[in-house]
């Protein structure tokens, strides 16, 4: 780096070129406040939003009568008795394969969303999008539309309705907020007795933090985080990007329709004149009533949610000014290229993809319900004592001690029979509990319970020195005449170091 | 420093350290301001909490903050919160008859756990993690006991010992034959060959199994019993049965009876609470499946 008269030249270079010193290294966010519009996609994400938050709210009150042994809560993540109730299913903690299965398929399910039409998930499911949804509208009622907002924002002042209307609306949202956080401690106790205990101010201290800390992110990310979520936190626009392909429907503006945009007056003369004139009359009206504040027609970016509104806001627009709607509208990267070639555009929904995705729904769907339908309701699993692993009696014998655990899955008591299996010389007793004439020992296990049982194996003097013999352990349900094993190992004299 | 012209980097405008490698000068950057108020701050909490919390040691004794806090406070705290939340079942163990609580499985289930854990506090270094003990201190999993494998027998035996001062604890020791002079090495040899027989093995040597039986009667009996079945009243071990304290090769038989025996176990009552003894006694009992 040094010259041959050793001063360094490094200054002279990097001198030249300081300009890029003051770029900041973060954007500014822009201020955004979506427009109100009525029409199609604004319907159904108003659907969308009803259902999802009503299913959300109000599950956690729903009953289903499982009989007196297990609770009657539709929807219960039973954490202190590691039970999880969904309708007519119950899982237990070894059991949580299922909720696995379930991730599985959602992701499949997002993916076949995302192969069909984009961004479904984003634009009207996703917890995000349809609480700032809910929280825009809250604005919107409160402090005015689009203009008003800018307006008031742009006018600086604060007069005593402004500060009337900024503290109303930040109760309400901070009221949704609230509910939120409350809603979800709902799902892990028994709804109605947590109400109540809520309202008298005794319920468990963990429920009224994980209510202030839902409250806090609810209030956050739906009220001034918004589409920085989706464009700074949230993974799935990358994936989703790397996983979407040119037959996927996406919110698209007709480039063929409305270029060269000019206004209508213009666009019609040029037409009656036989000139070139797009439909597009650059009212960015499409940019208003965008939630992310994204410009469509810049062409499919990540900063777009594919929500539909502003097909709503363009197709308003397009009646107006008397000119055939779809402007913008659900259409794909294939159909842009083949419009703008003057060919036929074509819808392939069915295509190796997403054929592929929705075969892998069915049968991992089918595979889950085959498993969960055959569950097993009856488990036996056997420990080997560890020290001594065997002891020698006083007749000569020896004798094996085993912890076995019997689960018993169903919501009714049921009397069960152990055996023993693989060594027919040899002698089973449960501590505490007689012995049947066939050598088996009969236990009752309470409805959704476990049992645990000291069991002593023992086998005659003339066994004694054998060395590490397979057995197995059977139980039997004796009314239904289910049967669980568990194997595990005899060991005698022979099997000493 | 930055009013020493000479140290300030003419093209950042940042002073140096005055230090220099081949022409390349080490800036004087400050600290981020940030950084700085984080390190003042943590200052700052550093005086609060020597204050707030027991901090300085004063030779023998310590500052003992402004609320008194101390760790073995919140430890007592813990351990009675524990108990209040264990209250009823520790109490029903305490009150319950032995016999009936096998009868409660929820209660037996608390039984087993709460033994299980005191068991590997206070027996296991003798008798082992599992019970399986070793010589000197009983097997607790196989099928013989000593003083007894009912439940009542084993709480006694739990809760007052084995040959210790109580007057309550079992008591019995096996007499030093030989070193008392009560035997000669000839005659504790033919007790110890003809007790070899009593489990139906051969002994070794050629000693006299008549004179053998003659004093076993004549001198054991009296505890072992006549046919050497033992007598838990006294902790006289089985010697017919296979299974051997001390170990039943001849040479240790011939040891025993003339040094004699007499392992002591402490008394539990007063160390640990009833609820507990009784714990302990289920669990034990539980082991070999009892008596």
């Amino acid at each position: 780096m040094s010259s041959a008269d050793g001063q360094p030249k490094v200054a002279a270079v990097t001198a030249a070129a300081p300009v890029d010193l003051d770029v900041p290294l973060y954007e500014a966010r822009k201020d955004i406040f979506p427009a109100a519009v009525k029409g199609r996609f604004r319907t159904i994400k108003w659907l969308i939003l009803i259902v999802t938050l009503g299913i959300y709210y109000f599950l956690p009150f729903l009953r289903w009568d499982r009989g007196p042994s297990a609770p009657d809560q539709a929807v219960l993540i039973d954490l202190a008795n590691s039970r999880f109730y969904f309708f007519f299913i119950e899982i237990w903690p070894q059991e949580l394969y299922y909720v696995t299965g379930l991730m599985v398929l959602a992701a499949l399910v997002l993916f076949l969303m995302n192969a069909v039409a984009g961004r479904v998930w984003c634009g009207y499911l996703c917890p995000q999008t349809v609480w700032t949804d809910l929280f825009y509208a809250v604005e919107r009622l409160v402090e005015g539309d689009r203009r008003e907002q800018i307006r008031k924002k742009q006018s600086g002042t604060w007069d005593l309705e402004r500060i009337a209307e900024k503290i109303l609306k930040h109760s309400l949202w901070l009221m949704i907020a609230w509910w939120t956080g409350g809603a979800w401690v709902l799902y892990f106790s028994d709804a109605p007795t947590l109400v109540g205990q809520l309202v008298r101010f005794d319920a468990p201290l963990v429920a009224y933090v994980w209510i202030a800390i839902l409250t806090f992110t609810t209030y956050a990310l739906a009220g001034f985080m918004r589409e920085q979520v989706c464009l700074y936190m949230c993974p799935w626009p990358r994936i989703q990007a790397a996983l979407t392909d040119e037959h996927a429907l996406n919110v698209t503006y007709r480039y063929d329709r409305g270029e060269p945009r000019m206004s209508a007056k213009k666009a019609e003369a040029a037409r009656s004149q036989g000139g070139a004139a797009g439909d597009c009359v650059d009212c960015f009206q499409c940019v208003a009533v965008c939630p992310t504040g994204v410009d469509i027609r810049e062409g499919m970016q990540m900063g777009c949610i594919q929500c539909g509104l502003c097909i709503d806001a363009c197709d308003n627009v397009m009646a107006k000014i008397g000119r055939p709607t779809g402007l913008i509208a659900y259409d794909t990267d294939v159909n842009v290229q083949r419009r703008i070639a003057r060919e036929e555009p074509v819808v392939r929904i069915v295509r190796p993809r997403t054929l592929l995705y929705a075969g892998l729904i069915v049968v991992i769907g089918a595979v889950m319900s085959y498993a969960l339908l055959g569950r097993a309701t009856l488990g036996v699993s056997a420990l080997h004592d560890r020290n001594p692993i065997f002891v020698r009696l006083a007749d000569g014998g020896v004798r094996n001690g085993f912890t076995v655990r019997l689960s018993n899955m169903t919501l009714e008591p049921r009397p069960m029979r152990l055996e023993i299996l693989g060594l027919p010389e040899a002698r089973l007793d449960v501590a505490g509990v007689p012995m049947t004439a066939d050598l088996s020992t009969l236990v009752e296990v309470g409805p959704d319970q476990t049992r645990e049982l000291r069991v002593l194996v023992s086998v005659p003097a003339k066994l004694a020195d054998i060395d590490t013999r397979p057995i197995r352990f059977r139980l039997t349900d004796v009314v239904s005449g289910a049967v669980a094993y568990a194997d595990d190992f005899f060991k005698g004299t022979g099997s000493a170091p | 420093m930055a009013a020493d012209n000479s140290k300030v980097d003419s093209l950042t405008g940042t002073s140096t350290t005055g230090h220099e490698w081949d022409g390349i000068r080490e800036l004087n950057t400050p600290l981020p301001r940030w950084w700085l108020w984080l390190f003042y701050a943590t200052i700052v909490w550093g005086i609060g909490y020597i204050i707030v919390y027991p901090a300085i040691p004063l030779g023998s004794s310590f500052t003992k903050g402004l609320f008194g806090y101390a760790s073995r406070n919140a430890i007592e705290e813990d351990v009675a919160a524990l108990n209040r939340l264990r209250g009823d079942k520790m109490a029903a163990l305490a009150t319950t008859p032995l016999a009936d609580i096998a009868k409660n499985p929820q209660l037996q289930q608390v039984a087993l756990a709460a033994g299980k854990a005191a068991f590997g506090n206070n027996c296991a270094p003798c008798h082992g993690t599992g019970g399986g003990g070793t010589k000197g201190y009983p097997n607790l999993v196989d099928d013989q006991w000593m003083w007894g494998g009912s439940l009542e027998q084993i709480q006694q035996t739990i809760a007052y010992g084995i040959r210790n001062e109580l007057a309550e604890s079992r008591q019995g020791p096996m007499p030093a034959f030989g070193k008392d002079g009560i035997l000669k090495k000839d005659e504790i040899s033919a007790v110890a060959a003809y007790v070899v027989t009593l489990s139906g093995r051969k002994p070794e040597g050629t000693a006299d199994l008549a004179k053998g039986k003659q004093l076993f009667a004549d001198n054991c009996a009296a505890c072992h019993g006549d046919a050497g079945k033992g007598n838990p009243d006294v902790g006289a071990p089985n010697l017919t049965s296979n299974i051997w304290l001390y170990g039943g090769e001849q040479a240790v038989i011939e040891q025993t009876i003339a040094t004699g025996r007499g392992g002591v176990m402490p008394a539990w009552n007063g160390r640990l609470d009833q609820a507990t003894v009784n714990a302990l006694t289920v669990y034990v009992h539980t082991l070999s499946g009892g008596k």
